[in-house]
């Protein structure tokens, strides 16, 4: 047993990809009385992704940076998993979204999705959790590649399984730009290889310096850069988002709109960080400018286009977009502080947009809500989804106590800080129009007078199952930002790291 | 000059094929011909990567007693991997097409549009 606990602990990097994988195969593939059960299934894994992601955490905080060789292979050749403080939290994040959107999918997903296409949307969600655990895990720059093909093939069908048509037209987009995203990211990676002969990402960070000025390195820099920014939806490549995020079932939003893009956030840093030492995104190319000038972009135009919507999960979609962009900024900027931001915005970000589409898919259920005109009322109707939303509204908004007013507080001191004055308006701006834009439901729900029909509390009708995550979420974000000192600790330790402090 | 036009050519039909799949991806309004785009557009990417693992005199990759020189195996074995990726994007794309088809009677973007555009 002790042998057994022993071997399990050393493969620990591999199984937290390969348990949701084999679970993914399962499910389609079993008998039907198996099938049928998918949701517990798929339950299970990601309870075990869960566990390994802790255990996982766990052993890196206490003994420091775990390296996985694949097949025993030694780095550079083989395939290496290298988990650091920053790569263990990502994957505690997405494993952690990830059980929760499983715990409200298991409740809510039959309400959006037919019963015989259910196994299979099963399946793709964790397709997705695997391929974008692995695209944190992986220290080997094909590897990351690949898999964020599988979450984005998962993705591209989850999309496609919303219930109205036009989810379709939005998937088949999503996937055209992904896949050009992606072959861009490919061949950014084979010009990297062609001029530095390895593909591991220590390996890159060692060797790249010297050819640093080289055109091949500059084109690869820019591919890679060009194709993380579709995916992670960076205006003005967001295109495929918004269509992307409202047309999907909404267990599907909850769960892309917080890991997807983050992962890819997260990869795009690793780039600019890893790969590339921050001296050659300061010296060499003009990055940094362009990349604040599109993610002030995306701050302000995000949040004005959220303020335009009638729909709840289209503004929802659009405020991602503004988020996102405070993301970036706070990257590019790259002072200790902003990347401490936006690392801790990355976060709360992930646990909010999840809470917040769970609370719009709670909305649809109970009361069939799908305008924010829908919504007068709503606080008597459905006081505890109303709580969870306006718990994690003014979390995004970056009210005091909460979490995202430490991550948006940092990422203006890191502006100010590296000289950049000139985004401290925008920071603001943002937030008061996220404010603005929260504002159109939160006061209709609370003050407006509800329709005739609707005095009574309709909350019975969502399952009580899907109101728990959402819940759930909300309080973390809202432990997280009352306790803000732990992980801005965290955040700034890593933030240090990434730019070789 | 000759000698940067002729001497890669594989290099510039790579830019080529891209810049038609490219092409196909935007001014194609069939679903189906935008999905031959993608698929050119991703050739273009394998011809890259199996032009830099060639190594001038080198031969296939396979122990062979004559041979002195190879070329990289790596970039093939990478390629490999990058068609199956491509062979699963087409057939994720082709059976939305199908449901595509099925829901709006057509694969013409702008019908598509038309109809969506009607149904708000």
């Amino acid at each position: 047993m002790t042998d057994f606990l022993a071997a399990l602990r050393e493969h620990i990097p591999a199984l937290l990809v390969i348990v949701p994988l084999l679970a993914a195969v399962i499910i389609p593939f079993s008998p039907a009385p198996l099938r049928r059960r998918g949701a517990a299934v798929s339950l299970l894994a990601n309870a075990a992704a869960l566990a390994l992601a802790s255990a996982l955490a766990w052993e890196v905080f206490r003994l420091g940076r775990v390296s996985y060789r694949f097949g025993g292979w030694a780095p550079p050749w083989g395939i290496e998993y290298a988990v650091d403080p920053l790569a263990a939290v990502m994957l505690l994040l997405v494993a952690f979204v990830a059980f929760a959107a499983s715990v409200y999918s298991g409740a809510a997903a039959s309400g959006e999705i037919t019963a015989e296409k259910l196994p299979y949307y099963q399946s793709a969600s964790l397709l997705f959790v695997s391929g974008l655990s692995g695209m944190v895990i992986t220290g080997d720059i094909f590897n990351l590649y690949v898999f964020i093909e599988i979450a984005s093939l998962a993705g591209y069908a989850l999309v496609a399984s919303g219930r109205r048509r036009d989810a379709l037209v939005a998937g088949f987009n999503y996937l055209i730009l992904g896949t050009i995203a992606a072959t861009f990211i490919l061949l950014g990676i084979g010009y990297l290889y062609m001029a530095s002969g390895t593909l591991n990402i220590a390996d890159l960070r060692e060797r790249l310096p010297h050819i640093y000025h080289t055109k091949t390195v500059l084109t690869a820099f820019a591919f890679l850069i060009v194709g993380f920014s579709i995916k992670t939806a960076l205006f003005p490549l967001h295109i495929w988002l918004p269509d992307a995020y409202t047309y999907a079932p909404s267990p599907v939003s909850a769960l892309m709109a917080a890991t997807g893009t983050k992962v890819g956030i997260y990869a795009m840093i690793r780039v600019i960080f890893t790969v590339f030492k921050p001296e050659f995104n300061a010296s060499v190319v003009p990055m940094k400018a362009i990349l604040i000038v599109l993610s002030s972009a995306a701050i302000i135009y995000g949040a004005a286009m959220a303020i335009a919507q009638k729909d709840i999960k289209r503004m929802l979609a659009y405020s991602s977009v503004s988020q996102i962009g405070y993301i970036i900024l706070g990257a590019a900027v790259a002072s200790q502080h902003s990347l401490t931001g936006s690392l801790l915005h990355m976060i709360n970000h992930a646990l909010m947009k999840a809470c917040l589409f769970m609370c719009a898919g709670l909305m649809l259920m109970s009361t069939g809500a799908e305008k924010v005109a829908d919504l007068r009322g709503a606080g008597r109707r459905m006081p505890l989804t109303m709580a969870a939303f306006t718990a994690a509204a003014l979390s995004m908004t970056g009210i005091p106590p909460t979490l995202g007013f430490v991550s948006k507080w940092h990422i203006g001191l890191g502006a100010v800080e590296a000289g950049y004055w000139a985004v401290v308006p925008v920071i603001l701006g943002g937030s008061l129009l996220t404010g603005i834009y929260f504002w159109r439901v939160i006061e209709p729900a609370y003050f407006g007078a509800p329709p005739q029909s609707g005095h009574k509390n309709a909350e019975g009708g969502a399952p009580r199952w899907a109101l728990a995550p959402a819940l759930a979420l909300a309080a973390l974000g809202t432990l997280l930002g009352l306790a803000a000192h732990t992980p801005a600790v965290g955040a700034a330790r890593a933030a240090a790291e990434l730019l070789g402090r | 000059m000759i000698e940067t036009i002729a001497g890669k050519y594989n290099y510039w039909i790579y830019i080529s094929l891209m810049m038609i799949g490219f092409y196909a991806i935007i001014a194609k309004g069939n679903l189906v011909k935008k999905i031959i785009g993608v698929n050119i557009f991703q050739t273009a990417v394998f011809l890259f990567y199996i032009s830099i693992s060639k190594v001038r005199g080198g031969t296939a990759p396979i122990l062979w007693d004559k041979a002195v020189l190879y070329d990289n195996p790596l970039p093939h074995v990478l390629i490999l991997t990058a068609i199956v990726v491509s062979v699963s994007t087409t057939a994720v794309a082709l059976a939305m097409i199908t449901r595509i088809y099925k829901e709006y009677g057509s694969i013409e973007e702008d019908k598509i549009l038309k109809s969506r555009r009607e149904n708000l």
